[in-house]
């Protein structure tokens, strides 16, 4: 069993990609207790730029912005993951039908518009149709870019399911909706865990979208420490970098035991 | 008097904080203010400040012209900004009386061409650009533009400029002492020309980064903001500003008041707040530039002060600000520079 | 092994019933909040550019016309097909195949790697390949260029270990930019190959082993066939977003040359402020993408398999 499955490199491909991956990271990590300012010269381990996150003059805006990064990254991820699953269902599984060529480009779309361009259309099609920008109009935007990234994993998983199972359940009279959730759900799952965490960094992420459609006084965390990078990263930015990341492995290991869980119960 | 007087302020602005006098939402450059001034202004006001940032000044313009006029008071522009924003109607005029500081703008800035009169703007900070040199690597004469265009064997391939057509046109113009707006076809052909040659020994084109390649050592010579360069010294970097024979560039900063704005008379405020030396001193020990504003030198740490960066030598020629060019003259100069970036 | 699209048959018949209202969501949310704003950027292509950004409400092909026709530095020689754009695409094209390839050759095995990897752990390594995306991409960028610079701590290190005698020039030059690349958009592969990888049917590759076929040519000719939609999903999911990159390629390259998404910021961020022709360059752009997506579409619609 073990031999088809094994291929000799891959293991080390991964682990090379996964240095590559973490490397940069461990350089900010490092750098976060750095007693100097200077990202040159090493000045002592020190907790103070951590200590300025949290008390310095510009504590409440990183806070604030760090708040609506998480939550418009969540909830964009969420309703793009819905969107995108739900239309998936219609291309993969409808078979042909009229129009099923301009939709795949049309969901696609996000993807092929540059950026800038997105971002100053959607803000004078947004001022064009009196909606204010603030929270809601960065959520937006978010949901629309991230459809694509949501779609293709959970639309390429989905190619790889035959239509048999949920026929079965159906034979067996299963409504069509317990046919979805019972049988194809599960069967699609690592696509939709794929599209969502794709969905949900690339919403993390963005910068140039979010500065034009964002309103005044609102910030998310690509633009509020957008300036200080460019110039050199700051140290107190290395220290929030590093506690996101220690959010996420919080995350990482609260799956791990989760499913880890999940299995125990299944048995 | 003076322990009275103070109190008096603090009581005052105590009172201020504990009414929210309203808010005031500007829009400034990324860096450029400290927070703790922004602090010290709701403190005496009690007004709530929002500060939104942008990158370059055109960055600024395209989203105010997209959508965002209306959302702000004030915003920071360059001179040439300035002068195109009052054309482009996206800015509101001020009498003088209105800001009981006016006074304290010093008197070589307060006819400026891009703002006649100051109507709409007030100084920021001003500063010029030129070059710095690692002199680690290259100690010789570095009192001349040739350094970045036409450069000694040691610097080539290790030379940043900015990422930036006004600034390094502008300062091309003046390495062959020609005019900035120029429509004389021998002489955009030569600066083209040149900037092609130049280019060859160019390692990297980058404006926020201009620091940090110097700090770092990715470049040993760099287009740089005379402010930036004293930052990169500070950070221990043995970097040189030039002000080289041929001229820089000069420019000014802006605090202007934008049209539509929702809290004008907190704008102006804001405005006269800055206008204030102890204040505008703030900025400069902050951003390592000039104020525009007399009376700033009792508050000025003694290293900004005295730095190189922003004390020229005596013979140091006379600094140009960036010129508008009509627009079909800035279409050949676009063309230039596409055509080196190409 | 036909596509889920080929699936048809009764299938077809029970989701074509509600097609419409699952489609729905999509086509709204895009349709108004993508295609319209896009509409409107089309009419901008053709409108007057306003001075130093903005647009006057003048039809014109003036920025068609700077695209593709060349008229010599001050406008005056006879018209030749201007090549400065064609080659920034083209380099912008070629830059973001070779990220693709890379991309795939290493999100593939890695993909496999943790396809195989026991059920339980598996989410566990696709939050691995994630996390590092949690912190900015400017962040990372900076922090790789720090690593890779002439004194950074990699030449540092393989100096010290006597493997190479002077620094390894990387920052400033394409292969930084492939780098780059690379390092934006490598989970935008492993992902989607992951979902598919997960579903693998191995007793394939076993039968073909049975049938005395190497491991290589089984993964050739079975594996990679029937994975084909994740492969293609992250192919498109890499190759798009980095035609517009310029951000990473600008730090680790040096920003020397345009690529298409520095031209097209340029042309509203950048001092140009030539709105239409940005607007003009972007159509280009999306209707190269769009041809290639649908002529992808097409030929998977005709029940090849996808």
């Amino acid at each position: 069993m073990r031999g088809v499955r094994h291929y000799p490199g891959f293991g080390a491909v991964t682990a090379g990609c996964l240095v590559l991956l973490y490397a940069p990271l461990v350089v900010i990590a490092v750098y976060s207790f750095n007693g100097s300012a200077s990202i040159t010269q090493w000045g002592g381990f020190s907790w103070r730029w951590y200590v300025d996150v949290f008390t310095g003059p510009e504590s409440g805006r990183f806070g604030q912005a760090a708040w609506n990064s998480i939550t418009i990254a969540l909830l964009a991820a969420t309703a793009a993951t819905v969107i995108a699953l739900s239309a998936a269902l219609a291309m993969v599984r409808a078979g042909s039908f009229r129009g099923r060529s301009a939709t795949f480009a049309l969901v696609n779309l996000p993807l092929m518009v540059p950026e800038i361009i997105t971002a100053v259309a959607t803000l004078i099609f947004f001022t064009a149709i009196g909606l204010r920008t603030g929270y809601l109009t960065i959520l937006i935007a978010h949901i629309t870019f991230c459809i694509p990234f949501a779609y293709l994993p959970i639309a390429a998983r989905m190619q790889g399911i035959e239509g048999v199972y949920e026929q079965a359940a159906r034979d067996l009279y299963a409504t069509r909706w317990q046919a979805f959730r019972l049988i194809l759900l599960p069967l699609v799952m690592p696509g939709v865990v794929s599209g969502y965490l794709l969905a949900f960094i690339i919403s993390l992420d963005d910068f140039i979208i979010t500065n034009f459609v964002k309103g005044a006084g609102m910030e998310t965390l690509p633009t509020a420490i957008f300036g200080s990078v460019k110039q050199g990263i700051k140290p107190n930015i290395m220290a929030i970098s590093t506690m996101l990341l220690a959010v996420s492995a919080i995350f990482v290991t609260l799956s791990y035991f989760i499913n880890r869980v999940g299995q125990r119960a299944r048995g | 008097m003076r322990l009275l007087t103070t109190t008096a302020a603090a009581i005052v602005a105590l009172a201020g904080a504990a009414q929210a006098e309203g808010k005031l939402s500007v829009y400034h450059w990324f860096e450029y203010i400290p927070q703790e001034l922004v602090d010290k202004f709701t403190a005496e006001t009690g007004i709530e400040v929002t500060i939104d940032t942008y990158d370059s000044n055109e960055a600024m313009l395209a989203s105010l012209k997209a959508g965002k006029m209306g959302q702000y008071d004030v915003a920071v522009p360059g001179d040439y900004m300035v002068q195109i924003m009052a054309g482009e109607g996206l800015l509101d005029t001020f009498a003088p009386a209105e800001i009981a500081n006016f006074g304290n703008i010093a008197p070589q800035w307060l006819d400026v061409p891009f703002d006649p009169g100051r109507q709409s703007s007030i100084p920021y900070q001003w500063g010029s650009t030129s070059f710095s040199v690692n002199r680690d690597v290259y100690p010789g004469d570095i009192g001349s533009l040739a350094i970045i265009f036409d450069p000694p064997a040691e610097l080539s391939g290790k030379i940043n400029v900015l990422d930036s057509q006004g600034e390094v046109l502008a300062l091309g113009s003046i390495y062959l002492g020609i005019p900035q707006c120029s429509q004389d076809r021998a002489q955009l052909k030569a600066l083209n020309d040149m900037l092609l040659a130049a280019k060859t020994h160019w390692a990297s084109f980058g404006s926020d980064t201009a620091k940090d390649v110097l700090v770092s050592g990715d470049a040993a010579a760099g287009m740089i903001y005379n402010g930036f360069s004293s930052k990169a010294r500070a950070e221990g970097a043995n970097v040189e500003y030039a002000y080289p024979k041929e001229g820089f560039v000069v420019w000014m900063d802006n605090v202007v008041l934008l049209k539509d704005a929702p809290n004008r008379d907190n704008a102006i405020k804001f405005m006269n707040f800055l206008l204030d030396p102890q204040n505008a001193a703030a900025v400069t020990n902050y951003a390592a530039y000039t104020a525009g504003v007399t009376g700033v030198e009792p508050f000025l740490d003694e290293a900004i002060r005295t730095s190189p960066e922003n004390n020229p030598p005596a013979d140091a020629p006379a600094g140009s600000f960036i010129a508008v060019c009509d627009e079909e003259t800035q279409k050949l100069y676009d063309a230039i520079w596409t055509n080196l970036k190409k | 092994m036909a596509g889920g699209a080929a699936s048809g048959g009764t299938q077809g018949r029970e989701y074509r019933a509600v097609a419409l209202p699952l489609l729905l969501p999509a086509w709204l949310v895009i349709g108004i909040f993508m295609v319209l704003p896009v509409l409107l950027m089309g009419v901008y292509s053709f409108l007057t550019k306003e001075f130093r950004g903005g647009v006057i409400w003048d039809f014109t092909l003036a920025a068609y016309d700077q695209f593709f026709v060349y008229r010599g530095l001050f406008g005056d020689e006879p018209p030749t097909l201007e090549w400065t754009y064609i080659t920034i695409f083209w380099r912008s094209i070629w830059q973001a195949g070779l990220a693709t390839a890379l991309c795939l050759a290493v999100g593939f095995p890695t993909a496999w790697f943790i396809a195989t990897r026991p059920v339980r752990t598996r989410t566990m390594w696709l939050f691995l390949i994630t996390v590092p995306y949690w912190v900015n991409l400017l962040i990372r960028t900076v922090s790789l260029k720090f690593l890779i610079r002439d004194n950074g701590p990699l030449n540092e290190g393989l100096m010290a270990l006597g493997l190479i005698d002077g620094p390894l020039p990387l920052v400033n030059t394409n292969l930084a930019v492939q780098l780059g690349l690379f390092y934006s958009y490598l989970p935008f592969m492993v992902l989607p190959i992951y979902a598919a990888v997960e579903r693998y049917d191995f007793a394939l590759s076993e039968a073909a082993a049975d049938l005395y076929a190497g491991r290589w040519t089984t993964l050739r000719e079975i594996v990679l066939p029937a994975v084909r939609p994740g492969i293609v999903a992250g192919a498109i999911l890499v190759f798009v977003p980095s035609l517009g990159a310029f951000l990473a390629p600008d730090l680790l390259g040096g920003a020397k040359t345009y690529m298409i998404g520095s031209l097209i910021d340029e042309q509203f961020r950048g001092s140009q402020g030539n709105w239409p022709f940005g607007a003009a360059a972007a159509m280009i752009l999306m209707t190269l993408v769009l041809i290639a997506l649908i002529l992808y579409a097409r030929a998977q619609g005709r029940g090849r398999p996808a």
